[in-house]
């Protein structure tokens, strides 16, 4: 891509992204947080992308670097996905108000 | 595996098609985020989306020349993954705001170290082949990466209560601000005008970037942290999409810019709700200030009067001959982890035919949503959470408002005091209530550090002690009524 295809890409994105989140209800601030916060861990692939040059020039620091960067770029994805679903596991209907859920299985 | 389906897999055009599968695996998973009954749903499928780019990046061919390269990768990948796993699991609801702050440092942490590696990777005689727009993107990227690593650790320090909560100044703050950022952007142009100094980078854009990302959130007191690390969490995404550009990735610069553009969303929202606009948030402001200046003058109204106290029997009493009751938690009730016990005295209270209701501020605890997560964990219906617009006119209807270690979200001096640092910030409107009960540790002032005159009202009544300990008396005196 060239460098204009690129920012036409990214206005378009933000554009998504103020749509998208524009419509949350304060509840899910947090979750929303975290579930964009692991959405940015997507980084990871850039550690991915370049490591096996940094292999191919036998550069020591910067395959150090690297597999460092692959390791947080996978805490804040590995983290952020599970905290995130751990916090809106929570918001669950329990069982006792079935006339209340969405899902109709546990009636007969 | 053939050589048909290997080149197949490894088509750059295929690799990119499972890029946009993820894409819009992420805007529909952000989507499902918006209502609580598909925010689960949601959250798994951008996880879903995040697993295929990590997939179609593997395939990529070049990615993972040899093995030395995958032993590499899988190290990182698996010491990431035992680190979060544990982290994520083992977090207490209470310092949920904390872990997101810490999570969103590291991947900060990871856009700066690969541009770093990218400078290593372009410079030191690899034959200097690095395109103006990638390089520039780098640095901006290293930047911004750096900034935010640093800030969101002092912001994890700050609500983890390892770094005082009250603003960290400095003399000539500003000043010292100005100075670091010119020597970031400096250093970054002298590099993009081809000084192919490593410590130029290191120090001139990296550290110099850290030490400025600590200085622009030291001085920022605890109550505004939410905030901030919203703001720091859009910033590392607007990073990760600058890497997406250095290194030509589209996943990357459409998630990255996704986040950027919701986080500045959620950010505005969140300083809205405060009554606060996020530059004087980042000036460094009154937020968990000491109480020196701005409580001194316009808040000193209350001060004069007397606080009432009252004992856990004489609480229990006036909520059982109540017809409505509104529950107002706040940070207290999430470091007392009294959500269990406050939903045990709901119970007892609704046996009794009393209708209790719950009131959550926007900013209650320390996040949006704060209270929601602790409430639905124990348990509590969800539709007796009600937000702050609709429960503020049911205030003149309720007999008992019980507050449970909330302060700043209820001080009248809001609506009434022009002199008050908080003066327009929307609050629940507790005072117009029949009377107040107020469960609080001590008489000290909330996160804003301002005293509350609603302690002095005569219709309120404190009664001084852990929250949980107090709730668990309150059931306790409620069964033997």
């Amino acid at each position: 891509m060239d460098l204009v295809t690129q920012i036409g890409v990214l206005v378009l994105a933000a554009f998504v992204g103020f749509e998208v989140i524009s419509k949350v209800p304060n509840t899910l601030h947090t979750p929303l947080m975290s579930g964009t916060n692991a959405i940015h861990g997507i980084v990871l692939l850039g550690g991915l992308l370049v490591i096996g040059e940094a292999v191919g020039a036998h550069d020591v620091l910067g395959q150090i670097i690297l597999v460092i960067a692959i390791a947080f770029g996978t805490i804040n994805v590995v983290g952020g996905f599970l905290v995130t679903d751990r916090m809106l596991g929570m918001f669950k209907r329990k069982p006792e108000q079935p006339a209340q859920t969405d899902a109709g299985e546990g009636q007969q | 595996m053939s050589i048909l389906a290997t080149s197949f897999l490894q088509n750059h055009n295929f690799i990119d098609s499972l890029y946009i599968l993820a894409v819009v695996l992420f805007i529909l998973g952000l989507r499902g985020l918006a209502g609580p009954r598909t925010a689960v749903r949601g959250n798994q499928v951008a996880a879903v989306g995040m697993a295929i780019a990590f997939v179609a990046t593997l395939l990529q061919e070049g990615v993972v020349p040899n093995g030395h390269t995958a032993i590499l990768i899988a190290i990182g990948v698996i010491v990431g993954t035992l680190v979060g796993i544990p982290a994520a699991r083992n977090v207490k609801m209470t310092a949920m705001p904390q872990m997101v702050a810490l999570f969103n440092g590291v991947g900060g942490g990871a856009v700066a170290l690969i541009a770093w590696a990218e400078f290593r990777r372009r410079f030191p005689g690899a034959g200097g082949d690095w395109y103006t727009k990638s390089m520039i993107a780098s640095l901006f990227a290293a930047i911004i990466g750096s900034i935010s690593f640093w800030g969101s650790n002092i912001a994890f320090g700050k609500l983890q209560e390892i770094l005082p909560g009250r603003p960290i100044k400095l003399p000539g703050q500003q000043l010292i601000n100005l100075v670091l950022l010119v020597i970031c952007v400096g250093s970054a142009v002298a590099i993009a005008a081809g000084t192919h100094s490593q410590a130029l980078f290191v120090l001139g854009v990296l550290v110099a970037a850290g030490v400025l990302g600590n200085m622009v959130v030291l001085p920022i007191g605890g109550a505004d942290m939410p905030v901030v690390i919203s703001l720091l969490n859009a910033f590392t995404g607007l990073s990760a999409a600058a890497t997406g550009i250095a290194l030509n990735n589209f996943a990357l610069i459409v998630a990255g810019t996704i986040v950027g553009a919701s986080g500045s969303i959620l950010t505005n929202l969140m300083a809205v709700a405060m009554n606060r606009s996020v530059p004087s948030i980042i000036a460094g402001g009154f937020g968990g200030g000491g109480g020196e200046a701005p409580a001194g003058g316009g808040a000193g109204a209350g001060a004069g009067g007397t606080a009432r106290s009252t004992s856990a029997q004489d609480a229990a009493i006036q909520l059982a001959y109540a017809r409505q009751v509104v529950v107002v938690p706040g940070y207290g009730m999430a470091v007392a982890q009294a959500q269990h016990a406050v939903r045990e005295m709901a119970l007892a209270l609704e046996k009794k035919g009393v209708e209790v209701k719950y009131a959550i501020h926007p900013v209650a605890g320390r996040m949006p949503g704060h209270m929601n997560v602790l409430l639905a964990e124990a348990d509590v219906p969800y539709d007796q959470l009600k937000e702050m617009d609709d429960i503020n006119p049911e205030f003149g209807r309720t007999d008992v408002s019980l507050i449970i270690g909330a302060n700043d979200v209820t001080n009248p001096a809001a609506n009434n005091d022009p002199g008050s640092p908080i003066y327009g910030m929307p609050i629940l409107e507790v005072a117009r209530s029949q009377s107040v009960i107020v469960l609080k540790r001590s008489m000290s002032s909330g996160f804003a550090g301002i005293d509350n005159p609603l302690f002095y009202d005569p219709k309120t009544a404190m009664l001084f002690g852990d929250a949980k300990a107090s709730v668990s008396e309150i059931t306790a005196e409620l069964a033997n009524l």
